[in-house]
């Protein structure tokens, strides 16, 4: 049994974003001040989210209940290492983002900012509390909360194709929220009478397994946001959103919301033992690895920037599946690293194709020639990204990678090495051209190179994001501890 | 005097009657639309004692009263309420006030006469609730049709009088056999027309199923549940924003009550007998009703079908037999008087500014009347069941009972849950967003001109929005107060069901 600390710190972490919304709208006329006030809740997340990691590191969880639903349904929140590290790079996160917000948002002149940053706060607020979710209900809620209020962000233009894009995006979440999540959490409860996460799960294997299979699947389709195909076309549709909204939410805050879902059932609800004696990982690597292939594919053919970071995103995130779902102690770790080595490295390559927007207007690869000679920080910014992304070493990348593969190995199924590698290939394959162009291209006659140039709001934070890259790629081991002792526990 | 001393029931139940018989000498517009409404919040605040003071350990009636009317044929006056019905009557008194808030403008003419009904009909429909006599039931019950029908028929819309005599008539048949069956367990039940005595007795299977049918129709009607629901979307488009309200908040709820109340309790065999047929009937009305309002241009006719949709929740909850399908059922119930009702007003509210329910014709409303929009926002979601809106809550304690009788049931429920988000978010999109985009009505200029003259909510209609707004949430987040007032009873009813003579069904 963990120990637990009771502290009211994890439902203040979460409302922390959400009572700055009154403040933003308050100061919608005053663009300065609501800027503040959405750095001031970011700093105060932020902050007591980095005050809870010596509790979590002596090995101990804080918990708050607030009140029971329904009998085995509560409100409650729990903060555990795998809750931590994922609000940690979240909450982090935010607080570049917004610079780079008032970057991008005030250059490009967009409209509606004010809705923009109270939806940003109300998405920080959903994406903390699905992090520090003690059970299915509250992530439930957290999570559909996440869903609805990231619509207006992804609509956010709108224009035909901003809202046929919130369009498609909502009805691919909350469809697959009503079809497969209800019925799995209603499954849930039924059979174990507890919605709670217990470590070890709550489904035992004495349980009908073909009802286990059944909430299991019914899970992995449910967090559509988890972007594993099929259930996976809501995510380039997104990329209609501003940049910084694909920036931090559909590389970071919302699909990683989709995968951590995806590993808490398999580490509180459905259990590491349950899966390994149903025999549900192989099957489970396999399928993700479709998508680990197919989405790299995609990616290739795409010119649209944006787009092809988004298959790259969709890519990658069932690497984090994928490790989970290979149930070796290395593997794991790799995997649940691989939320923030992910985070950080994607958020660096979505600022970077924002600041060239910004700067350029520039949209599609094939017109992004020599742009380096202009924008050398974003340029460089850039390839650290693909470095990482790729899995090059000394970047963030290359850790969870390394330790996917350790695991794999570990695991005996030489079929997956093979799609880590392919993956690997396919990776450098769509990004070193970009690279390459960048630095080497000719120049397209339709960019005017005279009138380029960097924007210090936008550039800051993605030299930043590139800086954790490497980071986290030579210092990896504040997170693996982290996710150590959740695979440990 | 003690709270024991007071006969709340009594009051409650009779205060808006003398409400309006005081209203009969006013003639100034503005003192009647006061007195109204100071009337219903006496009434509402008077109810909430009812709510807060309840026993929640017993299943037996309370704040009952009891005094012989006709002693020849075994009539008392006699009320109370068990832990259903005071959540009813309660639910009767807070959409007592909102209804006269949102007539506060939308009637002009014959304001008295409006205003008197809604009294009226508030008397009635309380009465229902609290009747133990099954004479002073049958009152109450045929007391409610008058001035629904003139709510309908005087204030209405383009074909209030087709809806309304379509209304009146449909009711009307259904009352008819509801009268049938009360005579006929008068002399099954040993000549008397208390409820809970008759309760105790045990009826041939035969007798029940007769019973049963005849109950049913009659309740099935006002729930309305398919085959015979197509008197409700005509009734709701031309009714008043009041009367949709009421309509949708409590007269539908008194078929689901009548079902719970006497149905069950009296005809367990027939109960278990019927139980699979009617749940099919129910999947067929939320299906039926999802691909329906589906269909629909018309905002408030949209609404209605939904109704029938939700309402095949709250039956099938209630025919699944078990702790977690009645609970559910009726606390769907309640929350459907909440969401709907709410939705309505909403539905006037804009109306009242466009002239138009059409949906293609809306569209902007987030950016021109942002707080209504949020607040349809809310309404909306917990009309598809949003995690931490009151529809949650009893929809999934529902989906958890039908789980426990048979997996398929789950699998209709889905099917339903997901059309009911996609049409209500179909509702959304034209009403706040209009990615649909149509020119605005004619000779109204371009369509930023037309709907900038749009005014957002004002106070009063935040203040009824609001209410509902606390409803919403405060069930869907802790619904505890709320299920510990129906447990009881709910636990009662379930052990009366169980009663049942299954050697009696089996043979059959």
């Amino acid at each position: 049994m963990i120990e637990a600390v009771v502290s009211i710190k994890p439902l203040l972490a979460i409302l922390a974003s959400g009572l700055a919304v009154p403040f933003i709208l308050a100061s919608r006329k005053n663009p300065n001040q609501r800027e503040f006030w959405s750095y001031l809740a970011a700093f105060i997340k932020f902050g007591l989210i980095v005050s809870m990691v010596p509790v979590i590191l002596s090995g101990k969880t804080i918990e708050y209940h607030l009140w029971t639903v329904l009998p085995g349904m509560d409100f409650a929140l729990r903060v555990d290492p795998l809750g931590l590290m994922f609000a940690l790079t979240a909450s982090f996160l935010w607080i570049i983002t917004t610079t780079y917000s008032i970057g991008y948002m005030r250059t490009n002149n967009e409209q509606k900012q004010t809705r923009y940053y109270a939806c940003f706060a109300i998405a920080l607020f959903a994406a903390i509390g699905v992090a520090f979710a003690a059970n299915l209900f509250t992530l439930f809620l957290f999570y559909e909360v996440l869903s609805i209020m990231t619509y207006p962000l992804v609509a956010h233009n709108e224009d035909k194709e901003g809202l046929e894009g919130g369009k498609k995006y909502l009805i691919y979440l909350v469809s697959t929220a009503k079809i497969f999540l209800l019925p799995a959490v209603v499954l849930t409860y039924m059979l174990a009478g507890t919605l709670d996460f217990v470590p070890g799960g709550v489904l035992t294997s004495d349980m009908p397994a073909v009802l286990v299979i059944i909430i299991y699947i019914c899970f992995i389709a449910g967090f559509a946001k988890n972007g594993i195909m099929p259930l996976h076309n809501w995510l380039p549709s997104a990329m209609v959103a501003p940049t910084p909204v694909s920036a931090l939410l559909h590389a970071v805050a919302v699909v990683k919301v989709g995968v951590f879902s995806v590993l808490r059932i398999m580490l509180d609800v459905v259990g590491i033992d349950v899966m390994k004696e149903l025999g549900l990982g192989l099957p489970t690597a396999f399928f993700v690895s479709f998508t680990i292939i197919a989405a790299s594919i995609i990616a290739l053919t795409k010119d649209d920037l944006k787009a092809r970071l988004a298959y790259s995103t969709v890519s990658q995130l069932s690497y984090i599946v994928l490790g989970m779902a290979l149930l070796t102690p290395n593997a794991m770790m790799g995997g649940m690293l691989h939320i923030t080595a992910h985070a950080v490295s994607k958020i660096t390559l979505f600022f970077c194709a924002g600041s060239i927007y910004v700067s350029a207007h520039l949209k599609k690869i094939s017109t992004i020639g020599g742009i380096y000679k202009k924008m050398p920080w974003t340029c460089a910014a850039f390839t650290v990204g693909s470095f990482s992304m790729i899995g090059v070493p000394a970047f963030a990348g290359f850790s969870s990678k390394w330790y996917m593969a350790v695991g794999a190995i570990d695991r005996g199924t030489s079929t997956i090495m093979f799609v880590l590698l392919a993956s690997t290939v396919l990776n450098a394959a769509y990004f070193l051209p970009v690279v390459f162009k960048m630095y080497f291209g000719e120049r397209h006659e339709d960019a005017h190179f005279d009138e380029i140039r960097e924007h210090p709001f936008v550039v800051v934070p993605l030299v930043i994001t590139a800086m954790l890259t490497i980071g986290v790629g030579l210092y990896p081991d504040f997170f693996l501890g982290l996710a150590e002792r959740m695979v440990l526990r | 005097m003690s709270p024991e001393n007071i006969n709340f029931l009594t009051i409650v139940t009779f205060l808006p009657l003398l409400g309006a018989i005081v209203l009969l000498f006013f003639k100034d517009v503005r003192k009647i639309r006061w007195i109204a409404l100071a009337v219903t919040v006496a009434d509402f605040v008077i109810s909430i004692p009812v709510l807060t003071s309840f026993d929640i350990t017993t299943h037996h009636m309370q704040f009952v009263e009891k005094y012989t009317w006709i002693p020849t044929l075994n009539i008392n006056y006699y009320m109370g309420v068990d832990g259903i019905s005071a959540l009813m009557v309660f639910l009767t008194t807070l959409i007592g006030w909102v209804c006269v808030l949102v007539s506060w403008k939308a009637i002009e003419v014959k304001v008295k006469e409006f205003m008197i009904s809604i009294l009226v009909m508030q008397m009635a429909m309380i009465g229902v609730f609290c009747a133990l006599d099954f004479v002073l039931f049958y009152l109450f019950w045929e007391a409610m049709l008058i001035p629904m029908y003139l709510i309908i028929g005087v204030w209405g819309g383009k074909r209030r009088i087709y809806s309304a005599v379509k209304f009146f008539l449909y009711t009307l048949a259904g009352s008819i056999l509801l009268l049938i069956g009360i005579i006929a367990i008068y002399y099954a039940g040993g000549k008397t027309f208390e409820i809970p005595l008759l309760m105790e007795q045990h009826y041939s299977f035969t007798f029940q199923a007769y019973c049963f049918v005849a109950f049913f129709i009659a309740f099935a009607i006002k729930v309305p549940m398919f085959p015979f629901h197509t008197w409700l979307p005509d009734a709701h488009v031309d009714a008043p924003t009041a009367g949709s309200i009421i309509l949708a908040g409590i007269l539908l709820k008194m078929g689901t009550y009548g079902l719970i109340r006497f149905s069950m309790p009296m005809f367990p065999d027939a109960t278990i007998y019927f139980a699979t047929p009617i749940i099919i009937l129910s999947i067929v009305a939320i299906l039926y009703g999802a691909f329906l309002a589906l269909a629909q241009t018309d905002m408030k006719k949209l609404i209605a079908y939904s109704s029938v949709s939700h309402m095949g929740f709250v039956t099938l909850g209630l025919f699944l037999l078990n702790k977690h399908g009645i609970e559910g059922g009726v606390l769907q119930m309640f929350n459907h008087g909440i969401t709907t009702s709410a939705l309505f007003a909403c539905v006037g509210i804009i109306y009242e500014r466009t002239h138009t329910r059409d949906l293609r014709q809306y569209g902007w409303a987030a950016k021109h009347v942002p707080i209504y929009a949020v607040f349809l926002f809310i309404f909306s979601m917990a009309s598809l069941g949003f995690p931490g809106t009151n529809g949650f809550i009893g929809e999934i304690k529902i989906l958890f009972g039908a789980y426990d009788v048979h997996y398929a049931y789950v699998i209709f429920l889905i099917i339903g849950i997901v059309f009911g988000a996609a049409y209500v978010l179909k509702m959304y999109e034209n009403v706040a967003f209009g990615s649909n985009l149509k020119p605005a009505p004619e000779g109204s200029g371009t369509f930023e001109d037309y709907m900038s003259h749009i005014k957002d909510i004002n106070p009063r209609e935040f203040l009824i929005l609001g209410v509902f707004t606390v409803f919403v949430v405060w069930i869907g987040l802790k619904p505890t107060l709320f299920l510990d007032i129906m447990g009881a009873s709910v636990d009662h009813l379930i052990t009366q069901v169980n009663a049942a003579d299954l050697t009696s069904i089996a043979a059959r």
